[in-house]
């Protein structure tokens, strides 16, 4: 029986499912898109890093008995801010995440220490799944997730600017401090809700992947932000269905988690694309160089 | 008309140093001016009170005739370099089309007005062959050109260009150079050209501006570089060599130090 309501077309009939689809879906759109940034911004490590601090904001909720998400949110705000904070420039920010990093986990080990309600489940939190998730915060993470693409949207050109050329970004104008600063907290917002549906550890996968990976295909701007929400959302739908289908698979009577089927798909998009690469650039403009 | 650019009696001190004591001068409409002047001159600083970066202890600079102001779109700035990765996905148009629309929030809107003034500033400098190319996998020369794309694409009044030369083999700077002053000519656009060596900019200069130890003069090229006035600038002899056309600005007199090796202050 369990074979045929394991179904893909089963899976899309639930309404409670569909919405779980569908916020993975945005959600892993929203990281795709920070992705695009925080790869032009060399911030790989620091958004490995706020997923360590939402650890503990995720194991403080759950002490005093709400949900995880919401602490997860705060610390990795509190965080990115701090990190963001400390890093006038970016040969501090490796120094100034790696101090706050270490903090946090140091109190995050302490709070585990009280709590066992938070050890039974040490694994959700860690590689995650969007099956575990409590139906009431979807909702809210939708929303969120809502609000901070429309940031992205709304920050998009400037940001660039500020990226690509802060010098002149400044001379124009552009508040360059402010906007890293707005975008840390979009970073921070973002990466707490992907840890979610993949987990603390793997939520990396769904913002550095796609976007690296659009790097190798395209030299557009927009079509790489473009690639890198859409194949990020295609990962993380394929790895529910693919976790959901893995309930027949051996052992049996469990599925495989979600975070592995999206962390094995991100990686094959990304050694596709880097061996696509070459061909890409042997199709570029012929130069006619100016320099001796 | 009147001044674009007027300094008047600047000083700038940072951390406790005083940077420039007193700065000077006036920039005319149209004008090709070299800022010259070794490192450590303070040539940035002085960039950044221009550009409303950083604002003078004492002295006041204005733009149009207005308190200089952050982001003024009468100045269009080239910096020395942007650093971005071979990988980074930005052609380079993409780059010169920050300068048109990459303040305003959202989206870029593409649209054939926007096309036509990006190709027609990237003409201007002789770029649309290598436009599509990525930003990160041109020479230093073709950055340059674009970098100055974007800045003309402000239609401002002033350009200011932060060493542009300095990463540049002699024949890109000989070139970067002429072009610049040509747009700017066609254009009706000042130009300030910082950098460390005046040869290049010999055949285009108006007048320079020379900076050092916290002081300016300026005025046309021999009335400035000259021994007795570089030697009342620096406040200890200097000598102004000609070598095949070519100046070089040292330290002490030859006669009087001839068992010494002359110290470069302005390199060819």
């Amino acid at each position: 029986m369990r074979t045929t309501n394991r179904r893909p077309c089963r899976l899309f009939e639930d309404a409670s499912v569909r919405t779980a689809l569908f916020t993975g879906a945005i959600v892993a759109a929203l990281s795709g898109a920070l992705g695009y940034f925080a790869v032009l911004r060399r911030l790989a490590f620091v958004g490995h890093a706020i997923t360590d601090f939402g650890f503990t904001g995720g194991a403080a909720a759950v002490l005093v008995g709400l949900n995880s998400l919401w602490g997860f949110l705060a610390l990795s705000i509190a965080g990115a801010l701090a990190v963001d904070r400390f890093s006038m420039h970016a040969r501090e920010r490796d120094v100034a995440t790696g101090i706050v990093l270490s903090f946090s986990l140091g109190i995050g080990a302490l709070l585990l220490y009280f709590s066992t309600r938070f050890v039974s489940e040490p694994a959700a939190l860690l590689f995650g799944s969007i099956f575990e998730i409590d139906p009431h915060v979807i909702l809210p993470m939708l929303a969120i997730a809502i609000v901070c693409l429309s940031g992205v949207v709304i920050l998009y050109r400037p940001l660039t600017f500020a990226t690509i050329s802060p010098e002149v970004a400044a001379a124009r104008g552009v508040p360059v401090r402010a906007l890293g600063t707005a975008y840390m907290l979009l970073l921070a917002i973002g990466v707490a809700e992907s840890a979610q549906i993949v987990g603390i550890l793997l939520s990396t996968a769904l913002l550095i992947g796609p976007a690296a990976s659009a790097a190798y295909l395209t030299r557009r701007p927009i079509v790489a932000l473009a690639f890198a929400m859409i194949v990020a959302a295609a990962e993380t739908i394929l790895g529910i269905v693919l976790a959901y289908q893995s309930y027949t698979w051996p052992p049996g009577g469990k599925g495989w988690p979600v975070s592995f089927f999206v962390t094995m798909l991100a990686l094959g998009v990304y050694l596709i694309a880097r061996a696509w690469h070459p061909a890409t650039r042997a199709r570029r403009v012929p130069r006619t160089s100016i320099a001796a | 008309m009147s001044a674009i650019l007027e300094l008047d009696h600047v000083a700038v001190t940072l951390g406790g140093r005083e940077i420039l004591h007193d700065v000077d001068f006036t920039i005319e409409p149209g004008e090709f001016v070299g800022l010259i002047g070794t490192n450590g001159a303070g040539k940035t600083t002085l960039l950044r009170c221009i550009l409303g970066l950083l604002r003078p202890s004492t002295g006041s600079v204005r733009v149009l005739g207005a308190s200089a102001r952050h982001g003024n779109r009468a100045i269009g700035y080239v910096p020395q370099k942007v650093n971005v990765d071979p990988d980074t996905p930005l052609r380079g148009r993409d780059m010169v089309a920050l300068g048109l629309d990459g303040h305003r929030w959202g989206m870029p809107r593409p649209s054939a007005r926007k096309r036509g003034l990006v190709d027609d500033a990237l003409r201007a400098v002789d770029a649309l062959a290598f436009a599509d190319a990525p930003f990160g996998r041109l020479s230093g020369g073709e950055q340059q050109r674009l970098l100055v794309a974007q800045a003309l694409l402000g239609e401002p009044k002033i350009v200011l260009l932060d060493e542009p030369l300095s990463n540049l083999d002699l024949r890109s700077a000989n070139e970067i150079t002429a072009l610049v002053a040509n747009v700017a000519r066609e254009r009706g656009v000042a130009v300030i050209l910082v950098a460390h060596d005046m040869n290049p900019l010999l055949p285009f200069m108006n007048r320079l501006v020379y900076l050092a130890n916290g002081r300016s003069v300026i005025g046309p090229v021999r009335d400035v570089v000259r021994t007795d006035v570089l030697s009342a600038l620096y406040g200890y002899p200097v000598s102004v060599l000609e070598v095949d056309g070519r100046v070089i600005v040292v330290s002490g007199h030859d006669h009087d130090h001839a068992h010494h090796e002359p110290q470069a202050l302005s390199f060819v």
